[in-house]
């Protein structure tokens, strides 16, 4: 039962993480002036580092490790590639905001590459213990982060609210996962599916923990019934905690999504495909409505990613390998549309000032036309309109949905996503077509963030004008 | 004779009362945060039950690791409390209402 080197190969980046933030933890205790460019560039360094044997380590054959516990594999590691990206993008948009509110202490890049760990053993795991272990160190460095602007009374109650109900559903997991162990009498993935393959019939118990358990994934990925953490906690957090919140932890939850039902329970797929149904109708009523309303911006993203975790339960619901290629292309264009639109929001807030009212963005074409014009490919990817990557993102979903025969959800869906169109487009009318009703400085920015918001703005674009190569990428790892 | 379905009910049942005690309580944070450790304690009832009658020992090493990550959470779950009493300078859950829409 010993390990061989192979074990270690498989979880080499997360070893090589938590090796990097328990020597970032002890620099963050004792440097003193340099400590901020130490942890800064130190944790962008380890990111690279992780990135370089992710890629060596890419293949397109699954390899389990640790006693059936972890898998690496195809899928895993892309997600993992997209992970490092967008948390290397917060860190370096979050450094000046949090700097001007005092708030760039060792402890934010602690958290942030514990919730990366986090999101890392989510997205490798195979066993529901370990799923579990990773969606509490995602879950709990997350409620860390949100309310680590302790003087805020906003941020604070966010973080409260976040952690209740994240707790509810780590409880709602836990009780849906002991059914499901209990009943199979295993908590390998593998296994479990074997085993629901060669069963016949399917009992009450498993359906309280299919139920259970969908319930927990639902709050993990933002959709109806769990959703009502997103408006609040968007509201409330500093900025930059909400472009990793926002980002990161949806890609894991796509990971965790396909490792636990689809992986898992992919026997039953004919009864949770109608509670994702039931899901999805609701996160796309709720995300493209309930955003109009909106005076906040953050408030109205939060409503929007509602809605887009409605087209990524779309594919994933379809049950196919089409499908699920779908979903990953959705995940994956949605974490950069969305990093990309707070990038926007993170630079126009400046000390004292944070931009978050839709008024913030009045005239925003007057002050500075090349922010205004990412703003605009954002919001125009976001509301799905071609050549951006969120129209691709849309047709492939809808694509899947018109395969599998429910040609009444992919009408409702396309309704929904023309509702969601008019908040967004209201956005890019305040910026080219209203005045800024004071006078507001220029922005000011490091040219470190400027740069790679404008490489974020113009992937939305290049993305969408190429969409083949992503598209081949998430095709590869389900074998298309 | 006790069976493995009285346990599994008397798991259910503490999982509803902690169920409730979340949704039903609105004065106090505190017994929040009891009701969200009663319903993990709910869950270790299951995997223990699960366990001892089919004989397989990876539901009580699953227990360990709730326990372990649910002191964790309660330690940052307090630390949350403590940080929203300093800003509000109270814990009762109706006035925890500041973020709405």
């Amino acid at each position: 039962m010993g390990l061989s080197a192979t074990d270690y190969i498989a979880a080499l980046p997360e070893i090589v993480l938590l090796g990097a933030i328990c020597v970032l933890l002890v620099a963050a205790v004792f440097l003193r002036e340099t400590r901020d460019a130490v942890l800064h560039y130190g944790s962008l360094l380890t990111i690279a580092v992780m990135a370089i044997i992710t890629g060596f380590l890419l293949r397109d054959h699954q390899m389990i490790a640790w006693h059936g516990n972890f898998i690496q594999d195809g899928m895993g590691d892309v997600l993992l590639l997209f992970c490092y990206a967008i948390t290397g993008a917060v860190l370096v948009y979050s450094r000046p905001y949090l700097k001007e509110r005092g708030l760039l202490s060792g402890e934010f890049y602690v958290l942030m590459l514990m919730a990366l760990l986090g999101a890392m053993v989510l997205i490798q795991a195979y066993s529901m213990l370990v799923l579990y272990l990773g969606v509490e160190l995602l879950a709990i460095s997350m409620y860390a982060l949100v309310a680590l602007s302790r003087d805020d009374g906003t941020a604070s109650e966010a973080a409260m609210k976040f952690f209740v109900l994240g707790a509810i559903s780590a409880g709602a997991l836990l009780f849906g996962m002991s059914w499901i162990y209990g009943l199979s009498g295993t908590l390998n993935i593998g296994v479990l599916s074997a085993q629901l393959v060669g069963s016949s019939g399917t009992s009450i118990g498993l359906w309280v923990g299919l139920g259970f358990v969908i319930l927990a994934m639902a709050f993990e990925l933002g959709a109806v019934p769990f959703h009502m953490w997103l408006p609040d906690v968007y509201e409330g957090a500093p900025s930059s905690m909400v472009a990793f919140i926002g980002s990161v932890p949806k890609i894991a939850a796509f990971a965790f999504f396909m490792r636990l039902l689809v992986e898992g329970l992919g026997p039953l797929h004919d009864i949770w495909m109608w509670l994702l149904t039931a899901m999805a109708v609701g996160s796309l009523t709720i995300g493209a409505i309930v955003a109009i309303a909106q005076p906040n911006i953050k408030r109205m993203l939060a409503y929007s990613t509602i809605n887009h975790a409605g087209f990524i339960l779309l594919g994933i619901l379809a049950g196919n390998a089409l499908g699920y290629r779908a979903a990953m292309f959705y995940t994956l264009a949605y974490v950069i549309m969305f990093v990309g639109a707070f990038g926007v929001i993170i630079l126009m807030s400046r000390s004292g000032f944070e931009a978050d009212m839709l008024d913030d963005f009045k005239g925003l074409n007057e002050r500075s036309p090349w922010y205004a014009f990412v703003m605009l490919m954002m919001m125009l990817s976001m509301a799905g309109i071609p050549p951006f990557i969120g129209f691709f993102a849309k047709l492939e979903v809808i694509r899947a949905v018109l395969d599998v025969n429910m040609t009444w959800l992919a009408v409702y869906a396309v309704i929904m996503a023309v509702i969601a169109a008019f908040y967004y487009l209201r956005i890019v009318k305040l910026m080219y077509f209203d005045h800024a009703e004071d006078k507001q400085p220029a922005i000011k920015a490091p040219a470190d963030l400027r740069l790679l918001l404008s490489v974020n703005g113009l992937a939305v674009l290049g993305l969408g004008l190429f969409p083949g190569g992503l598209l081949a990428l998430c095709g590869i790892v389900f074998g298309i | 004779m006790i069976g493995l379905y009285h346990y599994l009910g008397l798991g259910g049942v503490i999982f509803a009362i902690a169920m409730a005690g979340i949704f039903i309580n609105r004065k106090n944070m505190v017994l929040l945060l009891m009701c969200i450790e009663l319903m993990l304690l709910a869950v270790n009832i299951n995997f223990v039950a699960f366990s001892r009658f089919s004989g397989n020992i990876d539901g009580q090493v699953f227990v360990f690791f709730i326990l372990t990550v649910a002191a964790a959470e309660a330690a940052v779950g307090l630390a949350i409390l403590v940080v929203l009493f300093r800003n509000r300078r109270s814990i009762n859950v109706e006035e925890i209402n500041r973020l709405k829409g």
